[in-house]
């Protein structure tokens, strides 16, 4: 079943000679109740992919679409305050680094109870019980003291955990992942990536990935979209990322260094080949 | 070339660095590979001069390091940053970043050494009078490894060069110290997490937990996967796990 | 190849190229905005009349004729006339010089002194920091016209005595602004990468440093030059800043205080006037500061 489906999407920002630069031009793809990688490097248009459905482009970013549906909601006719109710409740995004996301003097209880308060009626009670709950489902041990503490209290790993926490307490159905582990220890990402891999199965929710580490999305995900220049330029399946075709993936692959690596010099893109403008 | 005995550094009532010693020899490379918080960073800075409170020994090409060292001695040690957007003074423009230390050591010829050291890092002479913020994340770290070498050190540390890089820009750089290292003969200290760089770049490794070494091995070792330490072992695992 | 083209080009070949084009990107950016260049006009308009004042004013801004006094604005007095019978807009324009004179003494005096105390105090930290922070906050916790009333009172009364005294109570803000800058860049790469290379104390506080203070403090400046000018103008009611028949702004409004209800222009054509040029360099120093700020500029 088709919970995003989006066609032609792109994103358009100003540049300094009053023309109008495209930085995501003419995706499309269809996200089930599954886990979908989006890869790219700096420049590639992945976030702005992710930010476009979240519909948090700000003018005088342009976004449009020729389809954009969320669970049947039109998306591109949608209002801003009907994007309101809609994020957090049944959209989330969870950012990079934890730091800049979380309130640094509102409790870590206090800050996830409040999303419950906006989209929900529960009780003081009740509430409580669900970010007790919520806290406990990202594997946090003692979720009665961390719900006690200010973000500045707990460690990279820990507050993006609290994140996640926060961002599933209203149980989305889409969850919009951008970088979420780079600024976290490789021990510490593994956890928080089987957390979220745990929530999609069990809640059914769709998961968009957003990363630039080829390896790491492609143990995760269900399905790949390599971005290049704002387009899609490969899809790849499960585990087949050693039998891409496109010459910018195996690129990218190939310059990557291996751990029993012999090659004197890595092979580096050709970007002038690939038709990049810088 | 760098010896580091029984280094001990406090920040404050928490000592980061417990009693480390490692020594690299001249022209070679040299990985200190942990987590965050393992103290790897803490010893480079200590080796820049950049940590007060320390204690032990440290010496390069043979001479101790002083607490206030010399002109001459601060010469020899470069370091270059993980993130080239703050490594790089925002109001400065490459030329004035290459040539301020030829300025603070009083050589001569600004512009052909400039010039000569643009061409050596792959950095085009048409950046030469660009901001940092009109250079990309590849061509900042280019700038901050000609500063580097402008004083011509004989020891580079480098603190997770290419972390912040985009893959296809990290093989770049990656090339580029190799190169580097092998014109002009560099001792490389490399700071890093991530172990297939380890084993494109080093010939050995020491690997950190809490502030103390927990293993030195040989990165042939690493290559095959063979680390002796049970953390040692760990990390290997997860660097697998990440990388298959 | 044109000028415009040798300053417009992305790539100069030399320092002088590089340095021109910057000051011409500079100027060009701080050109498309608007309000930044009604600043500018106030400001060039208060150096021309400030310059030829003699010139520019109809009467004499010191001898009156008392059958005149206090008469309203007409075709002969634009801004009418006061209670000794001077004409108030020759008064003015004179008084011009006079508050161009403090408002930029103050400025060249109690920036430089703040940008450095504050830099020095946030590079150091530990105790160079406390001190010299103690220091300030203790001027900064008095109120400023008390202090400077209290520096004049000890120096004597007169312009450059009150220039003194405002300088010297105008620092502190300075100093805060420019520690807080250093502070948010002191433990940074750039600044460890310059220690390293061996570069004295003194060379990174004055090359590296000071530069990345000096935008915030300049639009600080600008923004408290109205300030000083009712300072100057406090000092003046006093009978301790600038000394009668001097035409300062200030004292000028101090003097029509009283007659107020009746001969408004006595008082409210210098208020203007110091409205007008506070404005001014109020709308300049914005404009300046998001052209200084590169960081700003490249999000433009």
């Amino acid at each position: 079943m088709t919970l995003l489906s989006v066609q032609d999407l792109r994103v358009s920002f100003p540049d300094r000679s009053g023309g109008r630069v495209e930085v995501v031009r003419g995706l499309s793809f269809d996200l089930g109740r599954e886990r979908l990688g989006i890869v790219g490097e700096s420049g590639s248009g992945k976030s702005m992919t992710g930010r476009a459905v979240m519909g948090l482009i700000a003018p005088p970013g342009r976004v449009t679409a020729r389809r954009m549906e969320f669970d049947g909601i039109d998306l591109t006719r949608l209002p801003e305050k009907g994007y309101r109710a809609l994020r957090g409740a049944r959209m989330s995004m969870v950012l990079q680094d934890p730091k800049f996301s979380l309130n640094p003097v509102i409790r870590i209880g206090d800050q996830i109870a409040e999303a419950l308060e906006f989209h929900t009626r529960l009780s003081a009670r009740a509430r409580r019980a669900k970010v007790l709950e919520a806290l406990e489902a990202v594997r946090i041990e003692d979720p009665e003291r961390v719900a006690r503490l200010f973000p500045h209290e707990v460690s990279g790993g820990m507050g993006q955990r609290v994140m996640i926490a926060m961002m599933v307490v209203l149980e989305p159905a889409l969850m919009i992942a951008d970088e979420p582990t780079s600024a976290l220890d490789v021990s510490v990402r593994e956890q928080v990536l089987a957390i979220m891999d745990d929530l999609v199965r069990r809640r059914g929710m769709g998961l968009m990935l957003i990363s630039h580490d080829l390896n790491m999305v492609a143990r995760w995900c269900d399905r790949i979209l390599v971005m290049f220049n704002g387009e899609v330029v490969e899809e790849i399946g499960p585990g087949a990322l050693h039998a891409a075709r496109h010459p910018y993936t195996r690129g990218l692959v190939a310059s990557l260094p291996r751990l029993d690596e012999d090659r004197a010099e890595l092979p580096v893109l050709d970007r002038a080949a690939l038709g990049a403008g810088t | 070339m760098i010896e580091v005995r029984d280094l001990t550094v406090r920040y404050g009532p928490s000592t980061v660095l417990h009693d480390v010693s490692f020594t690299v020899a001249e022209g070679e490379s040299f990985a200190l590979v942990g987590e965050s918080g393992s103290g790897k960073s803490t010893i480079l800075k200590a080796l820049a001069g950049q940590v007060d409170d320390w204690s032990g020994h440290m010496a390069l090409a043979g001479q101790p390091i002083a607490r206030r060292r010399s002109r001459a001695q601060a010469a020899q040690v470069q370091m270059v940053f993980q993130d080239p957007y703050g490594s790089l003074h925002p109001r400065r423009t490459v030329d004035d970043t290459l040539a301020e230390p030829l300025s603070i050591h009083g050589l001569p010829d600004h512009d052909a050494r400039v010039l000569a050291m643009l061409d050596a890092v792959g950095l085009a002479r048409r950046f030469r009078f660009r901001l940092p913020h009109q250079l990309s994340g590849g061509q900042r770290q280019r700038v901050a490894i000609a500063r580097a070498l402008m004083l011509q050190p004989r020891v580079l540390l480098l603190d997770e060069p290419t972390s912040a890089l985009d893959v296809s820009v990290q093989a770049e750089i990656l090339n580029l110290l190799k190169r580097l290292r092998a014109e002009q003969g560099l001792t490389f200290l490399l700071v890093t997490h991530d172990l297939p760089v380890v084993s494109f770049l080093c010939e050995r490794l020491a690997v950190l937990r809490s502030g103390r070494v927990v293993e030195t091995a040989d990165v042939a070792l690493l290559r095959k996967g063979r680390l002796t330490s049970a953390y040692g072992q760990e990390l290997l695992e997860r660097s697998e796990g990440r990388t298959r | 190849m044109t000028t415009l083209d040798w300053l417009n080009d992305e790539d100069p070949a030399t320092r002088v190229q590089a340095r021109a084009g910057q000051v011409w990107r500079l100027a060009r950016d701080l050109s498309r905005n608007p309000l930044a260049m009604v600043g500018l006009a106030i400001i060039v308009a208060l150096l021309v009349v400030a310059a030829f004042a003699p010139w520019i004013a109809p009467y004499s801004p010191v001898e009156g004729m008392l059958t005149n006094r206090l008469k309203p604005p007409s075709a002969a007095h634009w801004m009418g006339t006061d209670e000794l019978g001077r004409d108030i807009l020759s008064r003015v324009i004179h008084g011009a010089r006079i508050t161009l004179y403090i408002v930029l003494l103050v400025a060249v005096i109690s920036a430089p002194l703040g940008l450095v105390i504050g830099a020095v105090s946030g590079y150091f930290g530990g105790w160079v920091d406390r001190v010299m922070m103690g220091l300030t906050d203790i001027f900064l916790s008095m109120p400023r016209l008390i202090l400077a009333l209290a520096f004049v009172a000890a120096l004597g009364p007169g312009i450059e005595n009150a220039v003194i005294a405002i300088a010297i109570t105008a620092w502190p803000v300075y100093a805060r602004i420019a520690r807080a800058e250093t502070l948010t860049f002191r433990k940074s790469d750039f600044i460890a990468a310059v220690q390293m290379q061996g570069a004295s104390h003194a060379r990174v506080i004055g090359l590296h440093v000071l530069p990345l203070c000096m935008s915030s403090t300049i639009v600080r400046v600008t923004l408290d030059m109205a300030g000083i000018i009712l300072t100057a103008a406090g000092l003046g009611f006093l009978g301790l800043g600038a000394q009668p028949p001097l035409p300062e702004w200030g004292a000028m409004i101090s003097k029509g205080r009283a007659f107020i209800l009746d001969q408004w222009w006595v008082a409210t054509m210098p208020g203007f006037a110091i409205v007008i040029v506070s404005l001014g360099f109020c709308l300049f120093g914005d404009g300046l500061r998001d052209v200084l700020d590169p960081r700003q500029r490249s999000k433009g």
